[in-house]
Formats: structure tokens, C-alpha cells, sequence
């Protein structure tokens, strides 16, 4: 491949955000029109990588598309970008759900369009950036860059205690990063030091793997604590319900689809990647934590009566799924857990879509004000019911395929905490099936009467989301061919720098 | 007596005159000034002197650049028999100086037009503080540095208190005056004591002096160390030391506080480099713990005091302390890249910080008085280029990619990291986030708050205060973006270690 189609993909937002900021305030329109066109233009590439990434055996597990260039040669820093099975759907979700939730929330952009819109164009590349970065300078720097776009997304179009949960957000993830920052400097000194290179060149130190296992335990430490915040993990998740509530509709939609999703990637990629025995001797941690966000998140969501506090509270329940099928280091939990990242972007997407196009409606998100919608708007609803079957997992659908391979893969690592986290499962039925009965059920009362139904316009933006969440509950083979082979090359990588070996099946049963 | 001394043989030092230039410049060009607005007052246009201060710094910036060629490269030069050295620190805070002239004469103009002050006395003196800057850059003698130290500080005691009308002005230089008298005191009493220890003033047989001889009994000399870093400390404003900055940063006239925090800041730390991490450098042991106490107070004091304060050039002043705590951060890794990323902070840090300033002047309106940040609010709706240039400001001394001062925060680190100073470096980026909520407060408050229904002065931006804040901005981010080069200029201007 000689055309640098990754840099592309982070460039087009980026020179949108440029293009965005030059534009007269006063044309709307033209901002509107710019904002969409780049960001499809951005899908559209993301779905051309998709479809060009290559599936023959011998390069199917390793990173593809790589170009390298240097850029800070005093430091050893390369603009380093590359692709491979994990972080693939990862891209293509994010070239997918922008232009969904920047065409679906634009009532939110009620005030300077032209600013709203370069903001999210420039997150965009900054998650872009993140997702395909190969170079750890560069991965720092595009994910602490996703923070002031959102910061003043959260503040300067949120509802409510906007400004308050911005700074919460913004603070709560920097200080994370403050660990990561120095564990990560940490890193290529060591290494240096070690090896008589200077690089922040992440395959290289992760196939060197010249930093003795006991401090690599400390540096997987401060990597983990900026993972922690971001996907959030149980105790560091309290920045999350209030950023999701308060995000306008754009917001909630990348924040939880994506934004998160930098956490859960991170800890695959700068987690089990590049400190392999660290990762190992923290697992039985990280697996508690998730765990306990699994329940704590689904017990949380049964108590709210804001509609979309509640999916907040459910999307710490999901993330702890997938912390939980990335620490138990098998194949199956790990494949599961890819999926169900994107399984999570797609089914909370599509939810924090539907429940701001309530508020657009209602101007509430209450549970008790809303009632019996389903009699005035039943595509609404029908939509709504999918959307939530998908999220809480039925067969089927794509949220199935996810968590039950997070669960069978864990199994065989986790046991018991497997037992635990299935209760998770169950909750997540009860919370999500309650919320929907109290609002789409029961006897309609007049403010509801004239709840308008889904429009064209909405339609058409659930549509592809819908489209995805059949198509991978039915017949996710094409997606875990792309993941499978990386996964199982990450977990031959840990299996050889530690002592960890990824249980059989078969040995397990013949042992019993 | 006369004929017997003129029959002595007398070999003064051979001096090479065309590495003074930029003395000449600036005094030169300070007493033209002076005597040109005496002798002929009301000739010349508004605008004249800061044009020629412009002319000044842009000429000392041009001829630091020539130097720079025939120095940096492995070719310091001495003058007068060791009192003076041409290195690439030198020339480095002179163009560091340089560019705070040249910026804060840009933002001086429409300042003293809008308070309606003639003013060419102001400009003459901060040329003479420049110079007085200089001398203390380029000093290797300890009483060299002292007398650059002084004249640096005289000009600014006057400069602080040069707004007439305004009496908190006044109350600044006085307080300026007094306490930077008492430092004074405590610096010189440090030479002595260096020079009771060591014998000599000069930092070159000083260091060769600590690095061939064991001091038996060197209380002397750590007492000597401590002095001296009281004396540095309070120039730099660094924990605990800072007490005055607060007061005289608000009290001061803005483009002459933005003076202040750059090129009184870079002339400290340039001798504080030269000092404590040249001719020291065998002490390190003693002095390090010394260091790394001042850094941490500095960010703990700055980041958390800076919350508090409603006032935004308070907040910039306190902002100010913790920068002064990073660079320490950087020079307490007593190594070439330490240093390096010491300059390279102080380079990044005073274009922001003249560049905030000059926001802040410009917010300021008549009378340089609205200062809380509730004259902030609504900014982007009434002046969005300057609320957007403040944010590009505000979030580089923060600390976020893509911004001068993102790298800088980073190389410091890096630094500490690489001295394994790991305490350090985790807690100057919890600093950083601490520090990131004040000025996330001022962003807010542009962005995020309604304006002010009042019937406030609009903010003006006039010509020339652009042109500076387009500079500011333009360095800001473009060494975010490819910063390779300046990277490399600090590192070039790095003293020739010793003992590394």
C-alpha cells in the first residue's frame, strides 16, 4: 500500500475542523454542509479500510496500512500509524457513529453551529488518531487531544449542570493521564537504557520487552490508571454519569460510543501489548474491577429515573464486561470483548440517539413524566425495543454474540467471577425492560398525547445502526475473522513473555 | 603620580567589542530615547518610541542570531578576563529578552495611549532592564551577576510603580522595592560566603577550585548555597519565595507585569543554570534536595492558590509560580537534557505568559482595572479572535498537545523521568491538572457564561497589540506542532557540563 490511507483518515476531520473555523459565522448552512460532508467523506474511507484490510493468513494477525515518518527525531518519535484486527472495527465505528450523531443531534447546535461543528470534527481525529496511533508520543498526545473538544462540547451545548460535569470530565481524565504521562516516559528510558535506543515506537518496545517484569508491573500501574478513568472503572467512574446526563445529544453518543472505548483499546493495546507479564499479574485486579462495575453499574441503573443517567450507569455495567473478557486473557474473551466494544458504540449510540430525540420532543428525560409512547409512536417504539433487546444482549442480535463469548471465554480463566458477572446479565434485563415498560407502556396521559412520530430523518440515521446490530447478532463471522488472528497473536505475545498459557478446552475437560 | 601609573605596564583584557552590540543597542538606544523625547518633546508622533523600541529589540534579536552562529557551535567566547561569557546560554536569553522587549513594546503603545501616559522613560527603562537581563545571563562572576541582577531590578521597581494615576501601581513598586532589596541583601551575602569558602568569585576557579579540593568544613559554602537560592528564588518567584509576585504582578502596569514574568524570570534562571548546575554541579548532592523542594512547593502553591483567586492576572501570577516550579523541575535533573528542557520551557513560557498578559491588558480597559473574571465573560461572543487567541494561551500553559507548551511541559518531565526523578514527575502532572482547572475557569467564563449585562467598555483591539498576539500565538503553535528545531536550539545552548 503506498497511499497512507491512515493518515488520511486522521487528516480529513482535521483539515474539516480547519476548513470549519474559516467559514463566515453566520453561515450555518455552509458549516452544516461542510461538517457532514467531511465527516462521511471520513466513513466513507473508514469503510474503504475495512473492506481493503487484507484477511490472507500471512498478514491478517499484524498491523497493515503501517506508515511511519519521522517527526521528533531528538526524542525518537515517529508519526507511526498502522491497523490490525482490534483496532479495525474500532476505526470503522467511529467513521459511522460521527456523521449519525452530527446529522441526529443537530437540534443541540442551537448556537454557533460553525464552533460545534469544528469541535467534532476534531475529536474525530483525535479518536481516529488514538485508535490507529503505533507510536506512544503520538497515542498520548491524540488522547489527551479528544479532551478539549469534548470539554467544550459538555459545556458549551450540555443541559444542566453542564459546566460542572465538563470540568469533572476533563479533570478526572487528565489526572489519569498525569500517571500515564510519566509511567510512559518511564518506559522508553527504561528501555533505553536497556537497549541503547531511544524510542517511543510501540512495536519495538514491545518486542523487546528489555524492562524487567517487576517494574513493569508498576509501569502497567500508571498506564492503567488513565485506562481506568476513561472506560471508567469501578471506583474511578464518577465523572461518567454526569458527563453522559449533561453531553448534548452528539455528546453522550461519542462519549459512550467511543470516548470510552479509548480505555478499553488502551488496555489491550498499551496494556497486555506492551507489558504482557504486568498485564498477567494484574489480571485477577482488573477482573475484580470489572466485575464490580458489571454490578455496581447494573444496580446503579435500576435506580435512576432519568432516562439517560440510566443508560450512563448501564454503559459502566458493559465496559466492565469487557475489562472482564480482556484480563481473562483467552482468545474467546478477549475476541468477545472487541466485539462487544463496538457491540456498545452501535446499541448505546443508537440509545443516546433515541432518548435525546425524546428530549428534543418532551424537553425531559424523566421516566415518570413519560408514559405509554408506544400507543402514539409505534416505529419510535419498535425501534426503541431493538435497540434496547441488542443492548441487554437477547440472542440474535449483536449484543449477544459479545458478552456470551466474553462469558464462555472467561469461564475457562475466571470462573467464578464469571458466575458473578452473570448476574449482570440478568440485572441488565431488569433495568432496561422496567425503564422501557414505565415509558413506551401503560395508560397514555395528555402531555404524551401528542408525542410526535420518528421522522424520515431519524429513520434514516437508526437505519444503519439497526443494520448493524442484525447483521452482527446473525452472522459475525466476517467481523471475528478480522479480530481472531490479532487477538491470538497478542495472547501468543503474552503467553511468551510470561508465564501465563491460555487453557485449552480440550485439556481442561480431559483433566476433569 | 599620573606619569608613574601611565609608565606602569598596563595590558587591560583584550575585549571583543562586537559581541557587546547588543549592550549597545539597548543602552545605546535607551539613552537616545531619553534625551530625544527631552530634548525635543512634543516632536514626535505617538507611536515613535514604541517604534524604536520595536527597532531595538528587533536589532538585538537579529545580532543575538549572528552570534548565535559564531558561538553556539562549540566556540564560547570570554570577555573581560572571564567576567563575561558568550555562550549558547547566553545568547539564548538574549533572544529570549529580546522577544520580550519586542512584544512588550507592541503592547506597551496601545497601553499608554488608553491610560494616557507619554511614557518614553518608560520604554528607556525597560531597554535598561533588558540590558541589566543580559549581563546576568551572560555573567560567570558572581558579582557580575549581582550588578546584572541590580539593574535589571532598579528598572522594574520603577516600572512597577509607572502608572502614576493608579495607586495600586505605586503600592507594587514599593513592595517590589522593598522585598527585592531584602533578596538582594540575602544574594550578596551568599557571594560572600562563596567567596569565603572558595576564594574566588569567578565560577570558573570555583568550580575548578570544588572539583580539586575536599572541603574539610563546607558549612560555609551550603549557608553560601542557601543564600544564593534565596536570592535566585526570589527572582524566579519560585515557593517560598514568591510572596511579592501576587501583589506586584496585579499592581504593576499589565504589559510591564508580562515584562516582569519573561524577561526578569529568564535572566534568573539563566544564572541560576549557570551557578548552581555549571559551577556547583560536584555539589549537586547538597544542592539537589535543596531544588527539589522549591520545585514542589512552587507547583503546590502556584497550581492550588491559583484556584482561588478571582482576580485573572493574580491567577496568571500564581500560574506563573508553578511554571517556575516546572523549570526547576527541569534544572533539578542537573543534566544536559534537564537544562535543555529548562531553556526550552523558559523560552515557551515567556511567549505565552506575554502573550496572556497582553490579552489581560487588553481586557483590562481604562484604567487597567477590570481584572476580575467576570470582565471576561461572554468574551467569545463580543471579541471571539481574542477569546479564541486567550484559549490558545490558556491551554498551552496548561499543558495540551499541539501547543508550545504542551512540549515543554513534556520535555521537563521527560527529563525528570530520565534523572529517575519519578516523585517529581508524577506529581508536576498532578500539578498540571490542578492548574488545568484555573484556567479551564477563565475559559468558562469566556465561552460558557452570558455576558455581563452592563453597559461595560467594548474590549478594543488595536493594531499593534495584535501584531503581538498574532506572534504570540503563531510561535505557540507552531512550535506545537514541529517544535524539532527550537528543541534543538536549547539543547545547542546547553553550558558545557563538567561532570557529565
Amino acid at each position: 500500500m503506498d497511499f497512507p490511507i491512515l493518515t488520511t483518515i486522521i487528516a480529513v476531520p482535521a483539515f474539516g475542523a480547519l476548513l470549519t473555523a474559516l467559514m463566515p459565522k453566520a453561515r450555518t448552512d455552509l458549516v452544516r454542509l461542510i461538517g457532514i460532508a467531511f465527516a462521511l467523506a471520513t466513513a466513507a474511507l473508514c469503510i474503504y479500510l475495512v473492506i481493503e484490510f487484507s484477511t490472507s493468513p500471512g498478514s491478517v494477525a499484524g498491523f497493515q496500512f503501517v506508515s511511519q515518518h519521522s517527526w521528533i527525531k531528538q526524542w525518537g518519535i515517529s508519526w507511526h500509524v498502522g491497523v490490525d484486527g482490534i483496532s479495525l472495527f474500532l476505526v470503522a465505528l467511529t467513521g459511522v457513529l460521527f456523521p449519525l450523531a452530527f446529522w441526529g443531534g443537530d437540534a443541540d447546535a442551537s448556537h454557533d453551529v460553525k464552533a460545534y461543528t469544528a469541535w467534532l470534527l476534531l475529536l474525530e481525529a483525535g479518536v481516529l488518531g488514538t485508535f490507529l496511533s503505533l507510536d506512544l508520543f503520538l497515542f498520548f498526545i491524540m488522547f489527551e487531544v479528544t479532551l478539549v473538544p469534548m470539554y467544550f462540547i459538555i459545556g458549551g451545548w450540555g443541559h444542566g449542570e453542564r459546566v460542572y460535569a465538563a470540568i469533572k470530565f476533563f479533570l478526572f481524565t487528565m489526572a489519569g493521564s498525569a500517571f500515564m504521562l510519566v509511567g510512559l516516559l518511564a518506559t522508553v528510558f527504561l528501555h533505553e537504557e536497556a537497549t541503547g535506543v531511544l524510542t517511543f515506537d510501540v512495536t519495538v518496545i514491545a518486542a523487546d520487552q528489555a524492562i524487567a517484569p517487576t517494574t513493569t508491573r508498576w509501569l502497567f500501574l500508571a498506564f492503567a490508571m488513565a485506562f481506568a478513568v476513561k472506560t471508567p472503572l469501578f471506583p474511578l467512574h464518577t465523572w461518567l454519569p454526569d458527563a453522559h446526563t449533561n453531553a448534548p445529544t452528539a455528546g453522550s453518543v461519542i462519549l459512550a460510543g467511543l470516548l470510552l472505548k479509548l480505555g478499553t483499546y488502551g488496555f489491550l493495546r498499551y496494556g497486555l501489548y506492551l507489558f504482557p507479564n504486568a498485564a498477567d499479574w494484574w489480571a485477577p485486579v482488573f477482573i475484580t474491577l470489572g466485575v464490580i462495575g458489571i454490578i455496581y453499574g447494573a444496580i446503579c441503573a435500576c435506580m435512576q429515573r432519568d432516562l439517560k443517567r440510566l443508560i450512563a450507569y448501564s454503559s459502566v455495567a458493559h465496559l466492565g464486561f469487557i475489562v472482564l473478557g480482556t484480563f481473562a486473557l483467552t482468545t474467546q474473551s478477549i475476541s468477545g470483548g472487541v466485539l462487544q466494544m463496538l457491540n456498545h458504540g452501535v446499541s448505546t449510540g443508537a440509545l443516546f440517539l433515541l432518548v435525546g430525540w425524546i428530549y428534543e420532543r418532551r424537553h425531559t428525560r424523566e421516566i415518570a413524566e413519560l408514559k405509554g409512547l408506544q400507543k402514539v409512536a409505534p416505529i419510535f417504539a419498535a425501534c426503541f425495543t431493538v435497540v434496547m433487546l441488542s443492548s441487554l444482549g437477547l440472542p440474535g442480535l449483536n449484543g449477544f454474540v459479545g458478552e456470551f463469548l466474553v462469558l464462555i471465554g472467561s469461564f475457562l480463566t475466571a470462573r467464578w467471577w464469571v458466575v458473578v458477572a452473570a448476574i449482570g446479565v440478568i440485572l441488565a434485563a431488569l433495568y432496561l425492560l422496567w425503564a422501557y415498560q414505565r415509558v413506551f407502556h401503560g395508560q397514555i396521559d395528555e402531555p404524551n398525547r401528542h408525542f410526535p412520530e420518528l421522522q424520515l430523518k431519524e429513520g434514516l440515521i437508526m437505519l444503519p445502526l439497526l443494520a448493524l446490530i442484525f447483521f452482527v447478532g446473525i452472522y459475525p463471522k466476517p467481523l471475528l475473522d478480522r479480530i481472531q488472528p490479532s487477538v491470538n497473536s497478542l495472547i501468543a505475545h503474552v503467553e511468551q513473555h510470561s508465564n501465563y498459557r491460555q487453557p485449552t478446552v480440550g485439556t481442561q475437560v480431559a483433566g476433569k | 603620580v599620573i606619569t608613574v601609573l601611565a609608565q606602569l605596564p598596563f595590558t587591560g583584557p583584550t575585549v571583543d567589542w562586537f559581541q557587546l552590540t547588543p549592550f549597545f543597542i539597548l543602552i545605546g538606544g535607551g539613552l537616545v530615547l531619553m534625551l530625544a523625547a527631552a530634548l525635543f518633546p512634543g516632536v514626535w508622533p505617538r507611536g515613535s518610541y514604541a517604534g524604536f523600541t520595536f527597532l531595538l529589540g528587533t536589532a538585538t534579536l537579529v545580532v543575538s542570531f549572528v552570534q548565535w552562529h559564531s558561538v553556539a557551535h562549540g566556540h564560547p567566547k570570554n570577555l573581560f578576563d572571564g567576567a563575561l561569557s558568550v555562550d549558547g546560554l547566553s545568547i539564548f536569553i538574549s533572544i529570549v529578552i529580546s522577544i520580550a522587549v519586542i512584544l512588550t513594546a507592541l503592547f506597551l503603545d496601545d497601553y499608554l495611549r488608553r491610560e494616557d501616559i507619554e511614557g518614553p522613560e518608560i520604554y528607556a527603562l525597560m531597554l535598561m532592564s533588558a540590558a541589566g537581563g543580559i549581563v546576568m545571563a551572560w555573567s560567570s562572576d558572581l558579582i557580575v551577576i549581582f550588578l546584572g541582577l541590580e539593574t535589571l531590578s532598579l528598572a522594574l521597581y520603577v516600572l512597577a510603580a509607572s502608572h502614576l494615576r493608579r495607586i495600586r501601581s505605586q503600592e507594587a513598586g514599593v513592595k517590589y522595592f522593598i522585598l527585592g532589596g531584602f533578596s538582594s541583601a540575602f544574594f550578596l551575602y551568599g557571594i560572600a560566603l562563596v567567596y569565603g569558602a572558595t576564594g574566588s568569585t569567578n565560577l570558573d576557579q570555583i568550580f575548578t577550585f570544588l572539583a580539586n579540593t575536599t572541603l574539610l568544613d563546607d558549612g560555609l559554602l551550603l549557608a553560601g548555597f542557601a543564600l544564593l537560592l534565596v536570592g535566585f528564588a526570589f527572582k524566579v518567584s519560585a515557593a517560598p519565595f514568591h510572596m511579592w509576585t501576587p501583589d506586584v504582578y496585579e499592581g504593576s502596569p499589565t504589559p510591564v507585569t508580562g515584562f516582569m514574568a519573561a524577561a526578569s524570570k529568564a535572566a534568573a534562571f539563566a544564572a541560576l543554570i549557570r551557578v548552581f548546575v555549571v559551577a556547583f554541579t560536584n555539589y549537586k548532592v547538597d544542592w539537589r534536595p535543596m531544588v527539589f523542594a522549591l520545585a514542589l512547593i512552587s507547583l503546590a502553591v502556584g497550581s492550588v492558590l491559583a484556584i482561588v483567586q478571582t482576580n485573572v492576572k493574580r491567577m496568571l501570577a500564581y500560574s506563573s509560580i508553578a511554571h517556575a516550579g516546572y523549570i526547576l523541575v527541569g534544572i533539578e535533573a542537573v543534566s544536559a537534557r534537564g537544562t535543555a528542557s529548562a531553556l526550552f520551557y523558559i523560552l515557551a513560557y515567556s511567549v505565552m505568559i506575554l502573550g496572556s498578559f497582553g490579552v489581560v491588558m487588553l481586557v483590562g480597559r481604562k484604567g487597567d482595572a477590570s481584572h476580575s473574571l467576570d470582565a471576561y465573560r461572554g468574551l467569545s461572543h463580543t471579541r471571539p479572535v481574542l477569546a479564541f487567541t486567550f484559549t490558545v494561551l490558556l491551554l498551552a500553559q496548561a499543558g495540551v498537545p499541539f501547543t508550545a507548551g504542551f512540549v515543554a511541559k513534556f520535555d521537563v518531565i521527560l527529563a525528570a523521568v530520565d534523572a529517575k526523578s519519578y516523585t517529581l514527575g508524577v506529581l508536576a502532572m498532578l500539578a498540571a491538572v490542578v492548574a488545568a482547572f484555573m484556567y479551564l475557569r477563565i475559559v468558562v467564563s469566556m465561552y460558557m457564561s452570558d455576558p455581563a449585562a452592563t453597559d461595560a467598555e467594548p474590549v478594543r483591539v488595536p493594531y499593534a497589540a495584535g501584531l503581538g498576539l498574532t506572534l504570540a500565538l503563531a510561535f505557540t503553535v507552531i512550535v506545537g506542532f514541529v517544535p524539532g528545531a527550537v528543541l534543538d536550539f536549547a539543547r545547542d545552548a546547553v553550558p558545557v557540563f563538567a561532570s557529565r
